[in-house]
């Protein structure tokens, strides 16, 4: 019975134990959560300002001039081509079986850190749930000077 | 007219056709077309009744009806491998009960003229020739009669009308949104002189019985349009006129210049009627709804107030808030409507995108009273509403085309259901 555990021992060790946990979760989680809900506030200014009057407020774009951006491969699939789409534009793009045939002017103008945001915010918005884009990711694809 | 008689008047028009019925049940809709109770869910002026004729018939675009009642619907998206459907009464209760598919091409515009049904792709027109029962024969081949007009994915559609002398006008929309040197890109100069007008951005002028013509052969009849959807022949008066759809992205690119609600309602959408040789402006004018002049646009040095030449330009006869998007004109030569209509033009407004996040507007049927001179005699007006349904932002119903039935009656289209309407007026 030596080891059986008393109230004392338990009380000391949830004492130790769960603070130490919820550190060790906290200092994994949060950052990365608040960075997230961070970029994507950021990127909703930018959405705002560059996208909405033709992707408008809810992603849902206009039928056959701007494609919708709610749960599309484009949206939701290779980050590296999204980002693409950003910096050089596009257009007479078909999505999901219908064609759009309005001009998207690049948008190379934006910083890394605004394309980063705003495509957070995209992936993560209208109903799509995708990884975040970084900084690093979008200056990887900036063609080099 | 009051709810009270609405429903009496439906009451007895369900009594006649039940008593119609109760004798002989092989007999069907003897008393001809009658509205539906609602309307087929569209505002009408009092007098006025809608009926839903044909529904989920594709992405229709212009319509016709030929002279025996059979309507012709161009497709932009192949249904079921065709890109034309003919659609007809054969019970005679106004609802189209068969359908027959042909032609292989997508586009928007049709008509028919001296027994020639003419359809348009999105960079050739085709003719059919029909047949001594008034139609196109199974299997039977166009003539191309135009071929290789621009289609550069954007405006890219080929609207047309024919006038009395052997000729069809056909729309080349321009590829741009004012001609920059980076289309649509914030700050991006315009060009002058703008090269694209040499081979789009107007309306040519070509033969209707002559094969394989292009820019060669053709007229550019008129010039300085960015995208005609709507045109007609007024043989009231001999005239061709057309419905431009304006310019976008005024607040996006110049928001110091422009307030949200007047890159909303700016520029105007603006009906012209042109002659040959007539420069409507486009792209180094534009008219602004706000001030209520043409002046010039922003990529050419334009300040809401410079008009530089813009005086020296063809002027608009009618002008409407921005983006609604006319797409489609008919001018009203039947004796079913009251005598205001005779002669005027309705327009059918296939509805906004670049008001957001203003909410959008359009998606109705617009009417101009015009006088015998050809020019209009008042204010428009809607005439047919409630397409869009219950959010404006996300349209059920986009008009898209117009026609006159044989009657005198008005059919609309819808490209986004493939619903068709026809309207018709009981004194």
């Amino acid at each position: 019975m030596r080891f059986a555990p008393t109230a004392i021992n338990m009380k000391i060790i949830s004492a130790i134990i769960f603070p130490l946990l919820c550190l060790f979760i906290c200092a994994f989680t949060l950052p990365q959560q608040s960075g997230l809900k961070a970029s994507k506030d950021r990127g909703k200014i930018v959405y705002d300002t560059y996208c909405l009057a033709c992707h408008m407020q809810d992603g849902g774009g206009a039928p056959r001039m701007n494609p919708p951006l709610i749960k599309t491969k484009f949206v939701l699939g290779d980050k590296k081509k999204l980002i693409g789409i950003v910096m050089n534009g596009l257009s007479g793009v078909e999505v999901e079986g219908e064609d759009y045939s309005n001009v998207m002017a690049p948008h190379n103008f934006l910083t890394d850190q605004q394309i980063a945001d705003v495509l957070t915010y995209v992936r993560n918005s209208f109903g799509n749930k995708a990884s975040a884009v970084t900084v690093a990711e979008v200056k990887a694809a900036r063609p080099k000077k | 007219m009051s709810i009270f008689r609405q429903s009496f008047y439906c009451l007895m028009a369900c009594l006649l056709t039940l008593s119609a019925c109760a004798g002989d049940t092989t007999k069907v809709a003897t008393n001809g077309p009658v509205p539906d109770p609602d309307n087929g869910g569209i505002k009408l002026p009092a007098g006025f009744g809608g009926q839903i004729v044909a529904d989920k018939v594709g992405r229709v675009r212009h319509i016709f009806v030929n002279s025996n009642g059979d309507l012709y619907a161009k497709l932009e998206k192949l249904k079921d491998g065709k890109g034309i459907v003919r659609l007809r009464d054969k019970n005679g209760d106004g609802k189209f009960d068969e359908t027959v598919g042909f032609g292989n091409f997508i586009g928007t515009g049709m008509a028919i003229k001296n027994g020639y049904l003419y359809a348009s792709s999105n960079t050739e027109v085709f003719r059919y020739k029909l047949n001594e029962k008034n139609e196109v024969p199974d299997g039977a081949q166009p003539e191309k009669i135009i071929t290789g007009l621009w289609d550069h994915h954007q405006h890219e559609a080929k609207p047309f009308t024919l006038d009395n002398d052997g000729n069809i006008y056909v729309t080349i929309g321009a590829p741009s949104n004012c001609c920059q040197v980076q289309d649509r890109v914030k700050g991006s100069p315009g060009q002058s002189p703008c090269p694209i007008l040499d081979s789009a951005g107007g309306v040519w002028q070509f033969k209707v019985d002559k094969p394989n013509q292009s820019y060669a052969e053709g007229v550019r009849y008129a010039t300085g349009l960015r995208n005609v959807m709507g045109l007609d022949w007024n043989t009231a008066v001999n005239s061709l006129y057309v419905t431009q759809h304006g310019r976008d992205q005024l607040f996006q690119f110049y928001p110091e210049m422009y307030s949200q609600k007047e890159g909303a309602e700016n520029p105007s959408e603006e009906m012209f009627k042109v002659k040959l040789g007539s420069d409507c402006g486009w792209p180094y004018c534009y008219y602004d709804y706000t001030k209520k002049q043409k002046v010039l646009n922003p990529e050419y040095g334009g300040d809401r107030t410079k008009a530089g030449d813009c005086g020296s330009k063809e002027q608009s006869i009618v002008q409407f808030p921005g983006h609604l998007a006319p797409n489609d004109l008919l001018f009203y030569t039947g004796d079913m409507f009251p005598e205001k209509y005779k002669n005027g033009a309705f327009i059918a407004f296939h509805g906004s995108w670049n008001r957001a996040p203003e909410p959008q507007a359009g998606y109705f049927v617009v009417f101009v009273p015009f006088g015998k001179d050809g020019m209009p005699s008042g204010n428009w007006e809607v005439f047919a509403d409630g397409f869009a349904g219950a959010d404006i932002n996300k349209a059920t119903y986009r008009p898209c085309g117009l026609a006159q039935g044989t009657d005198g009656s008005l059919y609309i289209s819808d490209d986004n259901q493939g619903r068709i309407w026809r309207i018709t007026y009981k004194k």
